[in-house]
């Protein structure tokens, strides 16, 4: 049989020789390889201070955009609650009323708007199927809470506030070829 | 006299601590009811003994005690009961005749050791300058070799015979039952 | 006895036990930051500058975890157990030379606790006792992984314990004394022992680390089988001192192998140095220079060889270690006479 790579070994169950048997040469041959490890440069990277470099496709927190003019993008059409594959996401929509069209670009918008990071697994399909261009993941890790409760994101912690625009370009332009076709 | 008194009493402090412990242990060896404190007891007892054998300037005697019985015989002793599970449901009931012969048998014991120590008695008061340090490595080992040679060597001609035994005990176990090794 | 020699003793025993502790607790350390660098890792460095404190915050934690008893132990040995493996752990530590003569202050201080002309004796005693230590503790925790630890411990000490005082008859008959003031006194300069007992040495150096109960002879407490072995069942202070207990011992088995194979206190060049106080505390250092030398090989074993399975172990002890011992025993015996004979 043609053999899937060169690194193949034939296993032999042969006697071992007297050298073999005396177990030293090999426990010294062993001691000085983890010795030449212990003067080798060190992988760690330590953390707080120094971070590795992220992907620009990362995908992290959602976020829930906001227009040039500050109105929610989101419609709450649900499309993203169908295409998340944890059923990590629920909504309320509700229909917008007078006076409230410089807080919400569409007609609908969701009330309530909420997305379990417990059960979310970052894989992103929520921001393929939004067809509002609302949510985005973002390169921000979800941080560590202490109840199960407040891992549950509500419109309070998703919906992008207004004076620290969070800027998702990157994800963009990687969605738009895609768009364009 | 007071002054005398005290340092009397102060020489013989360790021999009555180390006899008080003796015979504690040795009351609490026999009267324990789970033989692992029993076990236990009797350990402590060495101790002291061997704390005896100090105060007398026997100190590789001492020590060989605490080696060979404390360290190694009454591991085993240990290792023995910890793998029985000895509690009081499974204590086998004796009856009165079973106690009362054995009450009988010990009697004689003692008996017999009393007659035999009283006979022993006239050889062991045997001071004097070259007695002194008899319990030193050094004068132990000349007077081993010298005086009491046949009894040495014949004791170890007893524990040459006693290895083979259990040697031999050893490997016929292991013929008959193939499936253990 | 005099009140100047009581003094000078209870000085000796309170810094070598104050020493043995310090260098227990900075083991702890030392043995976290040598298995990350052999492991290319960092190890603690969050606690203090180099993490030179993470001992102390390990320690304040070992405290104020909630100590826990269980409901079917047999609660007197399992306190009692810890206590024993400390005592004896901290005992052994009387007998060893850790140099000649210090002089402090003007006074002149014999660095031994107990010069008792049956040294060695005394600590193969002592050792073989702190195998009661894991015994007590394993079968009083009432858990069936406990006693296979206390099992395994007892059996594997034994059984090492043989080829191990079968070494030291070796060195013995060579020096012809069993005080290891004099075993030491003898490796003048760079006179050691070990240049006549490799073997010896060999055999004790593996008979060490399995009476330490260290890697790769760490079958009572290994955590792949018996989760934590004898101490599975211990928790807070009293599992800190089962683990320290092992690093004290770490550190006697060390001194002692310093002592018995590598001269001890002695160190070449010895003889040139003329300010008798500078060669106190040379020498005080030197034994603690190879005193820590072998602590690190502990560790550095122990993150390189994986665990024997309990039967390799009691093969090696048995079928290869004593055989050893006793074939060393021999050739030694038969030099001596030979040397004896001849001058």
């Amino acid at each position: 049989m043609q053999p899937l790579t060169n690194r193949s070994k034939l296993v032999v169950q042969k006697e071992m020789t007297f050298m073999e048997r005396i177990y030293l040469p090999a426990i010294l041959k062993g001691m000085a390889i983890t010795l030449s490890h212990f003067f080798k440069k060190k992988n760690t990277v330590q953390y707080p201070e120094v971070q590795r470099p992220i992907a620009p496709v990362y995908r992290g927190k959602h976020v829930l955009k906001r227009d040039e003019q500050g109105r929610e993008r989101c419609t709450a059409c649900g499309l993203c609650a169908v295409a998340c594959p944890a059923e990590a996401i629920t909504m309320v929509a509700a229909e917008r009323t007078k006076g409230e069209e410089n807080l919400y670009r569409e007609e609908k918008y969701a009330a309530v708007y909420e997305i379990n990071q417990l059960r979310c697994i970052f894989c992103g399909l929520c921001e393929e199927a939004c067809p509002k261009e609302a949510i985005f993941l973002t390169d921000v890790i979800t941080p560590v809470e202490t109840t199960r409760k407040e891992f549950v994101y509500g419109k309070d912690k998703l919906v992008e506030p207004l004076n620290q625009r969070i800027d998702v370009s990157k994800r963009q332009s990687w969605r738009m070829p895609e768009q364009q076709s | 006299m007071e002054d005398a008194g005290t340092t009397v009493m102060m020489n013989q402090l360790p021999f009555i601590i180390f006899s008080f412990i003796a015979i504690l242990m040795a009351l609490g060896t026999i009267t324990a009811r789970n033989p692992v404190y029993s076990v236990l007891c009797l350990i402590l007892t060495f101790f002291a003994l061997s704390g005896h054998y100090v105060l007398l300037n026997a100190q590789f005697i001492a020590v060989v005690n605490l080696i060979v019985y404390a360290g190694a015989i009454m591991v085993l002793f240990l290792f023995v009961l910890m793998l029985l599970n000895l509690n009081k449901e499974t204590e086998p009931v004796k009856s009165y005749l079973w106690q009362i012969s054995g009450a009988i048998a010990a009697g004689l014991v003692l008996v017999t050791l009393a007659g035999a120590l009283k006979g022993a008695s006239a050889y062991m008061v045997k001071g004097g300058p070259e007695a002194e340090g008899i319990g030193l490595v050094k004068n132990l080992g000349k007077i081993l070799f010298s005086d009491f040679v046949l009894p040495f060597e014949i004791s170890s001609i007893l524990f040459l015979a006693a290895m083979v035994g259990a040697v031999f005990i050893g490997k016929r176990e292991k013929q008959e039952g193939g499936a253990n090794s | 006895m005099d009140s100047a020699l009581l003094i000078e003793k209870i000085v000796l025993v309170l810094v070598i036990l104050g020493i043995t502790l310090l260098i227990a607790t900075y083991s702890t350390y030392a043995e976290r930051k040598i298995a990350a660098f052999l492991q290319d890792r960092q190890g603690p460095n969050r606690a203090g500058i180099f993490g030179i404190l993470q001992p102390i915050a390990d320690a304040g934690k070992m405290f104020f975890k909630e100590d826990l008893i269980p409901a079917a132990s047999e609660k007197w040995l399992f306190i009692m157990g810890p206590g024993i493996a400390m005592f004896t752990a901290c005992m052994t530590g009387a007998a060893i030379p850790w140099g000649t003569e210090l002089h402090v202050f003007g006074y002149t201080l014999h660095m031994q606790i107990a010069d008792i002309d049956i040294g060695i004796l005394y600590i193969i005693g002592f050792v073989s006792m702190g195998v009661y230590g894991i015994m007590i503790g394993g079968w009083a925790s009432n858990n069936k992984y406990s006693l296979y630890g206390a099992i395994r411990a007892s059996s594997q000490m034994i059984s090492y314990e043989l080829a191990m005082g079968l070494s030291i008859i070796a060195v013995v008959m060579m020096t012809g004394t069993l005080s290891l003031k004099e075993i030491a006194a003898q490796q003048h300069g760079i006179n050691w022992n070990i240049w006549y007992q490799p073997l010896g040495f060999i055999i004790f150096f593996t008979c060490a680390l399995a009476e330490c109960n260290r890697a790769p002879f760490d079958l009572p407490e290994c955590d792949s089988e018996l989760i934590g072995g004898y101490h599975t069942e211990y928790s807070s202070m009293k599992l800190g001192f089962y683990l320290f207990a092992e690093y004290i011992n770490m550190f006697i088995s060390s001194a002692v192998i310093a002592t018995l194979y590598f001269g001890g206190y002695n160190f070449p060049g010895m003889d040139f140095i003329e300010s008798s106080t500078l060669l106190g505390w040379l020498q005080f250092a030197t034994l603690f220079a190879k005193i820590f030398f072998f602590i690190f090989v502990f560790m550095w074993i122990r993150w390189t060889l994986p665990r024997f399975r309990y039967d390799q172990l009691m093969h090696l002890g048995w079928k290869s270690l004593i055989p050893l011992a006793i074939v060393n025993m021999l050739i030694t015996a038969a030099v001596v006479l030979l040397k004896s004979n001849s001058f």
